[in-house]
């Protein structure tokens, strides 16, 4: 009485397993390439940018300094841009500053669960839109190396802490005039201290931060504390795409800034 | 009110197939399905599309529509202007059985490889204690229709057929989440998920965010947690040392047995 | 032309909650157990089931228990309910629940962790488990991924996941094979195709468990989807079963009116249970001169004191929107009628002015989400047009109370298909653990009645070939009858004829055209192949919503009186005496529905005692009023 049952015999059409011949990589009527089209050239425009800074000599003028720049760690740097007086690398570091310590943030940005997106879709077109067809024969993602490496986000995150932390103590810095009084305001003062802000965001508003405060547990209701965290966390990580790229801007355009002062080109009172 | 619209609806059988010109009549306040079902109704009665409660519930007629993956009872003709000629085509990435219709079993193959709820032996039903927050993340993931457009749209299978043993789609990656995150589930599911799942291969491009008809933050919310509770168990040296003094495996509960 | 067979011990028809639950259960007695559905595995009906399940675990309000609820549900049906039935599904609603908790099902929570229960209409205190608007989707969820996990286990055990239970998706029963021609032959299994490639199946087996779900595609505005075609009813009928209050359909006071094409889509009851208002063109509140004699005492009579209701329902009595939905249904025709109504024929119902945006979007997240994409009406701000829609039907096979059994011997029905439980009129949330309750005891009885049998049951070839021939039938006549025309007429006469309110000459009216669109449907033939081909599904789907149409609009015409889902215009009470009546219908040797009267089985005397002599006395005979005195005096 117990037979088992046999399944669909293969002479059934379904069993003739083809997805439906469209040639066409996508049917999409929309501008789809437009999103991935300014990605490429706002993350280009930064790279560009930044690769400028790195070698650019003129990162500092007191009270300012240049966060691409900093921390400064080396006796090469001038001595008020020394992060907290000190130059611990010594003199035998003679490379400008942020080839030092840019890999940190860079490395963040770089394994940043959006930007991530961003340049999958962006730069390596997999997929540049959704519905439309990559170009690439063979696909493994994340699984093996080196993508694989993209797991160690989180270690970045907890080395972002600290360069915001580093930046949050230049804008206290920039709280002094360039004699070193406090009480000082300028438009430097400002950008440095908006741009902190936003970078904070940004860091705190990262998936990693979001899993560590709470994301891991399962009883919420057991450590009402942490829970509030990951409440505050999540509501910024909704935004962390906006955040990504305000706080990217920021920072560009406050080293840009410190830059300009520094070379001369910007010089007014309140500068 | 009434309009004449332009269709192109891909018709065929087992694979083989063209996309047919249509032009049909359109009322206000219609959705696509209401204009295929005219279709059927007037000029191809043997058109088939796969429908069943026309109010966005079961997830059934999802097919894509200028490209995008939709359901067909959610969109409206007036989200189009009356002069676009509007192309529906069946989902890409599962194989055709005609016309708008897909074996979706793909899905339910995948769905048969999730090891199912695990309660701990000694709650009884009926002595199930859990807070509204500490369900809400998983009652998210509930919401899910299974139209598997995310499945669908999601490009390591859609654009990588040889993928598809390897990974169970973002539905069921969700799926995986969504237990892991229960109160009561005891299972262990994070090496399961990048070992046998393919959690992995997942690049977190959204594509299955974009699509849901659920709005569910499947990447934000399921996929991106899961891979850090992956980080947790397999690539954090400081737990993995910790767990080996410790002898308690990195546990995503550090108050003890999930269950607790 | 092959067909493909299969030999089960139980075959259970739909995969909406009271198969899945039969299946699961004929599993777990160890039957070798086939679940047949038409459509997609998880997309039975059951998905779009939004307000809750009713079971009276007293999670929220600690006074409420299976007596209270087994008051509601007598009265709710206007006690024509099988009171057996009624009773066993009073009891065994929480367990069934909290079995779908142990499976994984996520409901909403109390502050101290345990089911959240809401209001809904004929309720007496917060009853309805629920996940938001939702609430059929886990069921029905939890429910497959039950059916998934069973399957696993067999895999471990046995090397084969589908060993002991296998879904048949996208398959179509046509017909129930018997040993015989005779009225009481046994089952031997059933026959039908698959919709994907048109090939014929017949499953051997010596059970069938019916849950194939409603009969709504009958009419034009409906709440129903292209499932419910009556099939089940029909099978039953053909296969030499009968069928009870087939008359009583309910029609949803609210389903959405505009724009046309979604017509009929549900509004679900939570919109009021939370707050929700009706009110008429004129701005009023009109429910409050709808309240009807027998609910008098029940509801508030002032807008105070129902809105007083929803923070303190110990002190107050309930708001008239949250009367029965028969009461709520007729109100609103009425509304209409007297031209009291909202531009599109609806009336307006508004929470919008009633509870914060969130507070709206965070409860009715769904309802939100519809009416946004379907008719872009922001229910946070602006009310919604609603008005009557065809949503569920009362009647349907007649079933022993404790196995679900039908007279035909191997025959079991469970859920809406099955008759009796609702009696008259079902409450809100009454379903869902309608099909908990009784799928579960279907699938056992089917197990059971396996277990007696000492010979498995054998079809005779030229009944199979019967089934055979009438299943490619439509395919031959490729130049008959558009059947999708004929749909049409079908859905627009009942819609018309015998709807919410009915009237003899109309009911008449209607078992004309019925009859002759049997014949039209005869010749309705679908051109093209047999893969996935639609208008030949709905050429054999037109049979059965044919004979079930018939029976609705006979057993409405009989019976001479107003009672729940059956209204007639031209008897508008209620009667005592006709309570104790129940129409059965069933089909004559020739084909010809037949209507019979039969005495509804009385109470049991404990379960009489449950109600007071007032409440009693609306609705039952002197004589049955003077046995309760007497056992009252008894004891
Ligand atoms: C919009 C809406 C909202 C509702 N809300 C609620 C609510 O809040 N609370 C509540 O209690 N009730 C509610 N109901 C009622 C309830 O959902 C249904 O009565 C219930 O789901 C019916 O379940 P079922 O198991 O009997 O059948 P269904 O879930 O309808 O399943 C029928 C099954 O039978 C299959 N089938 C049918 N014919 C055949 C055939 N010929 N061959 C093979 N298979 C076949 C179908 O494919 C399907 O799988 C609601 C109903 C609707 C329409
Ligand atoms: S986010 Fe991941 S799972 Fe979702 S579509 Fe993209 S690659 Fe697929
Ligand atoms: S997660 Fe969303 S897109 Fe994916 S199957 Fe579920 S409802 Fe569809
Ligand atoms: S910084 Fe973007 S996810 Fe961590
Ligand atoms: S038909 Fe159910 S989701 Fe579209």
């Amino acid at each position: 009485m117990t037979q088992t049952t046999a399944g669909r015999p293969p002479s059934e059409p379904s069993q003739r397993k083809q997805r439906a011949q469209i040639k066409a990589r996508t049917l999409r009527t929309d501008r789809w390439w437009l999103a991935p089209a300014i990605t490429f050239a706002a993350l280009s425009s930064f790279l560009v940018y930044g690769f400028w800074a790195i070698f650019d000599k003129s990162y500092f003028i007191e009270p300012y300094i240049a966060p691409f720049s900093s921390p400064c760690l080396a006796t090469s740097c001038p001595e008020g841009a020394r992060f907290l007086g000190l130059a611990p690398l010594g003199d035998w570091w003679t490379l400008p500053p942020g080839f030092l310590i840019l890999g940190l943030p860079a490395g963040f940005r770089l394994t940043c669960y959006y930007y991530r997106k961003g340049y999958y879709r962006a730069f390596w077109l997999s997929p540049p839109a959704c519905g439309v067809g990559e170009p690439h024969k063979k696909y493994t993602g994340e699984t093996r190396l080196p993508l694989i490496i993209q797991n160690v986000h989180r270690y970045f995150f907890y080395g972002a802490i600290l360069i915001a932390a580093v930046l949050t103590w230049d804008a206290v810095l920039a709280l002094r005039d360039h004699e070193g009084n406090w009480g000082h305001v300028g438009l430097g003062t400002v950008i440095l201290w908006i741009n902190v802000v936003l970078i904070w965001a940004y860091t705190l508003s990262c998936h990693s931060c979001r899993h560590i405060t709470a994301g891991r547990l399962n009883h919420f209701s057991k450590h009402p504390v942490r829970y509030k965290m990951w409440t505050f966390v999540s509501k910024l990580n909704s935004r962390h795409m906006l955040l990504a790229w305000l706080s990217m801007y920021s920072v560009m355009l406050a080293d840009l800034y410190v830059r300009l002062v520094a070379k001369g080109i910007v010089n007014f009172p309140l500068a | 009110m009434g309009y004449k619209a332009k269709f192109r609806v891909w018709r065929g059988e087992g694979g083989e197939g063209a996309l047919e010109d249509f032009v049909v009549e359109v009322n206000e306040g219609e959705v696509v399905l209401d204009v295929i079902h005219r279709l059927q109704a007037t000029q191809a009665p043997d058109l088939a599309v796969r429908w069943n409660c026309k109010a966005g519930k079961c997830g059934s007629c999802s097919v894509e529509i200028n490209g995008k993956p939709r359901l067909g009872c959610m969109t409206r003709m007036s989200t189009f202007t009356e002069y676009e000629t509007i192309t529906v085509t069946p989902m890409r990435t599962f194989p055709v059985i005609k016309d708008l219709v897909c074996d979706v079993s793909f899905n339910y193959q995948k769905a048969r490889e999730i090891p199912s709820f695990t309660p701990p032996d000694n709650v009884k039903p009926g002595e199930y204690r859990m807070q509204q927050i500490d369900v809400e993340r998983s009652q998210e993931f509930r919401k899910c229709i299974e139209c598997f457009m995310c499945n669908n749209v999601c490009h390591v299978i859609r654009d990588h057929e040889e993928n598809k043993p390897a990974f169970a789609g973002p539905r069921f990656l969700m799926r995986i989440a969504e237990l892991d995150m229960h109160p009561y589930d005891v299972a262990d599911r994070k090496d399961s998920a990048q070992e046998e799942h393919g959690l992995g291969y997942c690049n977190i491009t959204k594509c299955c965010t974009e699509v849901c008809p659920e709005h569910i933050k499947i990447t934000d919310n399921a996929l991106i947690p899961m891979k850090e509770r992956v980080v947790d168990r397999k690539y954090d040296p400081l737990v993995w040392l910790g767990s080996k003094i410790f002898k308690r495996p990195g546990s995503s509960n550090p108050s003890g047995s999930k269950a607790g | 032309m092959d067909i493909e067979r299969h030999e089960y011990d139980v075959v259970v028809i739909g995969a909406g909650g009271a198969g899945l639950r039969a299946a699961i259960e004929a599993r777990q007695q160890g039957k070798r157990t086939a679940i047949v559905c038409k459509s997609l595995f998880g997309k039975a009906h059951t998905v779009m089931a939004e307000g809750g399940a009713a079971a009276a675990m007293g999670n929220v309000n600690s006074d409420d228990n299976w007596m209270v609820h087994f008051r509601d549900t007598m009265r709710g049906g206007k006690f024509l309910n099988n009171p057996r039935m009624a009773e066993l599904h009073a009891k065994e609603s929480p367990d069934r629940v909290w079995e779908l908790e142990a499976w994984g099902a996520l409901f909403d929570r109390t502050k101290d962790g345990r089911i959240s229960q809401r209001n809904f209409g004929g309720h007496e205190y917060p009853r309805l488990a629920h996940v938001g608007d939702r609430t059929g989707l886990e069921l029905i969820r939890t429910l497959q991924q039950r059916v998934v996990a069973l399957q696993q286990e067999d895999e471990r055990l046995h090397g084969d996941a589908e060993a002991y239970i296998k879904v048949f998706a996208e398959c179509t029963i046509t017909t129930l094979l018997k040993q015989g021609p005779a009225r009481d032959a046994g089952i031997s299994g059933a026959f039908g195709y698959w919709r994907e490639t048109g090939r014929l199946i017949c499953f051997d087996a010596p059970a069938v468990v019916l849950a194939t779900g409603g009969i709504g595609k009958s009419y034009v505005v409906t709440s129903n989807s292209w499932e419910y075609t009556g099939d089940g009813h029909a099978l039953a009928l053909l296969a030499g079963a009968s069928l009870i209050n087939m008359e009583f359909i309910q029609f949803h006071p609210t389903g959405m009116v505009w724009p046309p094409s979604v017509r009929g889509i549900l509004v679900t009851e939570s919109v009021r249970g939370d707050g929700g208002v009706l009110r008429n063109s004129e701005g009023k509140r009109f429910m409050f001169d709808y309240i009807p004699e027998v609910f008098k005492d029940k509801y508030a009579t002032t807008e105070e004191e129902a809105d007083r209701w929803y923070n303190d329902q110990a002190n107050n009595r309930r708001p008239p929107e949250l009367l029965p939905r028969d009461e709520v249904a007729r109100a609103i025709n009425s509304e209409v009628k007297a031209g009291r109504g909202s531009p599109h024929g609806g009336v307006f119902l508004d929470v919008s002015s009633r509870l914060p945006a969130a507070e709206i979007i965070k409860r009715l997240p769904s309802m939100h989400h519809q009416f946004k994409e379907l008719a872009d009406v922001d229910i946070t701000a602006e009310p919604m047009e609603v008005g009557p829609t065809c949503h569920y039907i009362m009647g349907g096979v007649e079933v022993e109370a404790d196995t679900g059994a039908s007279s035909v011997p191997g025959l079991f029905a469970a859920g809406e298909v099955s008759g009796g439980m609702h009696g008259s009129n079902r409450l809100g949330g009454n379903s869902l653990s309608d099909l908990l309750v009784f799928g579960r005891r279907a699938g056992a009885g089917a197990a059971a009645y396996v277990d007696r049998l000492a010979a498995r049951p054998v079809t005779p070839d030229d009944v199979m070939r019967a089934a055979e021939i009438e299943a490619v039938a439509p395919l031959s006549r490729a130049g008959g009858e558009n059947p999708y025309e004929v749909h049409h007429e079908l859905q627009r006469t009942m819609n018309e004829l015998v709807g919410i309110i009915r009237k003899a000459e109309e009911v008449k009216e209607a078992l004309e055209v019925v009859t002759k669109l049997k014949e039209r449907a005869a010749a309705t033939g679908a051109p093209g192949g047999r893969i996935y081909n639609p208008g030949w599904h709905l050429a054999i789907d037109l049979r059965n919503m044919l004979l079930v149409s018939d029976c609705v609009a006979r057993a409405a015409l009989i019976r001479e009186e107003s009672r729940g889902g059956h209204t007639r215009d031209d008897f508008p009470g209620m009667s005592a005496e006709w309570r104790r009546k129940l129409l059965v219908c069933a089909l004559t040797a020739d084909g010809e529905v037949s209507v019979e009267e039969k005495e509804q089985p009385p109470m049991r005397d404990d379960l009489f005692r449950l109600f007071d002599r007032a409440e009693l006395s609306k609705y039952v005979t002197a004589d049955e009023l003077a046995d309760y005195d007497a056992l009252v005096k008894e004891s």
